[in-house]
């Protein structure tokens, strides 16, 4: 099958490839790329494990073809600390015990990044809400959700 | 896992689209891909070809103007559940968005998407037959058609949608001052889709129910307007029994065929419609909270 060619800017540095068709954004970030934070865990987008941020807005990229990735922006849990430094909700998760094996993680501090975008002070009942897509099968849910509320306080929300 | 190999175009507009799609018989069409992707997965199916339409500017958007929300088939669910515009004109479409899948499937899926794949436990099949919507499809040489929800989706994952037609838009009109909508749905603890899902309009003078749109979806191969339930109603005074007498009519409109697996029997999901239906409207009418 012709391959196609892409170009994604994958946090902040721009990659030029050629994929097949099937190859699934998840693929192209962990196996083309070296990225390997972003974890493949259900591979049926309900677990989560393998949310990134395309273009502003979260996606389990166990969902997202490579090819659709085509001139998008993304960012992977690798590209959420700013220069060495810890986004305050990686923080969050450590100073809360956020996490167990850790293999959620990355998925769950991508869809926080989101949910504290679109809502900055959200109630515990909310932050519950917002990682329906999420799962932790350390179900360490409890610690998740105060990590995220304090996230929430430490980013001012 | 890996889909099976497939050749992939993209079209950059409808009419595109469609010389694709005539080209290339077979052809699967894909919009945000949330369908489609993990049928490919599950090698559930296996078109040689993948015509990718997510980048069609002309299918995306909402517009609102004469009592008409007009929304581009590409239009995701978080967009639908995110606008203010939406949620002031039709609040029922706002709720039925939010309630779909989980916050990126919400990003990703579209409408049309969703329409297109015609899964029986979706949401907006069963809404937007409450809702009264025209959906708008093109075909080949320009060619446009409308059609209603129920004349669209004609069983699990069937649609009369041909092979070079896609859908472009769904019509959906504001929700007058005198209409009350809403939607219940018995979702599946798992995956969020309807069990069964119940959705409602209901016109109203003072407590008197003058007239209503009611439609189950999920318990059945494509969703059904409850006509019995809706005459049942129009008429009387929107009372708790009123509305428990209705709703109990709700058999009489489901079909011949009920769907049942491991998680929940025919039997349950027809029961369930009823009640479904019931709390909708006691919700819509605030009669009752369940």
């Amino acid at each position: 099958m012709a391959k196609i060619p892409i170009q994604v800017t994958v946090n902040g540095q721009t990659h030029q490839a050629e994929v097949e068709p099937r190859t699934l954004l998840v693929h192209f970030l962990r196996e083309d790329l070296g990225l390997t934070g972003t974890k493949i865990g259900c591979d049926t987008s309900q677990c989560g494990a393998c949310v990134v941020m395309m273009n502003g807005s979260t996606v389990k990229s166990c969902t997202c073809l490579a090819v659709q990735a085509d001139g998008a922006e993304v960012t992977t849990i690798e590209g959420v600390a700013d220069q060495g430094n810890l986004h305050p909700i990686q923080e969050a998760f450590w100073d809360n015990h956020g996490l167990q094996c850790g293999y959620c993680t990355a998925g769950m501090i991508m869809t926080s990044v989101e949910l504290l975008q679109r809502n900055p002070n959200p109630t515990a009942e909310q932050v519950r809400a917002g990682l329906e897509g999420n799962l932790c099968r350390c179900t360490g849910y409890q610690n998740i959700v105060k990590s995220v509320l304090a996230a929430a306080e430490r980013m001012g929300g | 896992m890996f889909a099976p190999e497939f050749e992939y175009h993209r079209a950059n507009t409808v009419a595109e689209a469609i010389d694709l799609l005539s080209s290339n018989p077979g052809a699967k069409v894909m919009a945000g891909g949330h369908s489609l992707i993990p049928l490919l997965k599950l090698r559930l199916a296996r078109p040689g070809v993948v015509v990718d339409i997510g980048g069609v500017a002309e299918m995306k958007g909402i517009t609102i103007a004469d009592g008409n929300i007009r929304i581009g088939a590409l239009t995701t669910h978080w967009e639908i559940e995110s606008s203010s515009q939406v949620a002031e004109a039709n609040s029922l479409l706002a709720e039925a968005a939010g309630g779909i899948g989980d916050t990126q499937v919400r990003n990703r899926g579209t409408i049309g998407g969703n329409l297109s794949h015609a899964d029986p436990a979706s949401d907006w099949g069963t809404v937007l037959t409450a809702l009264n919507a025209t959906l708008e499809i093109r075909g080949p040489g320009g060619a446009t058609r409308t059609a209603s929800p129920t004349d669209f989706i004609v069983g699990p994952l069937t649609t009369t949608l041909g092979e070079t037609e896609i859908l472009t838009a769904v019509n959906v009109p504001v929700l007058a001052a005198n209409q009350r909508a809403e939607y219940a749905k018995m979702a599946h603890p798992a995956s969020g889709y309807a069990v069964v899902g119940a959705a409602v309009v209901v016109n109203v003078d003072g407590h008197t129910c003058t007239g209503a749109s009611l439609a189950v979806g999920g318990a059945v191969p494509a969703p059904v307007r409850l006509t019995s339930v809706e005459n049942a109603l129009t008429g009387k005074e929107l009372t708790f029994e009123n509305i428990e007498a209705a709703t109990a009519q709700a058999d009489n409109d489901l079909g011949g065929e009920i769907l049942g697996d491991f998680f929940a029997s025919a039997e349950y999901r027809r029961a369930m419609a009823a009640v479904e239906t019931k709390h909708a409207l006691f919700h819509a009418t605030e009669v009752a909270h369940h």
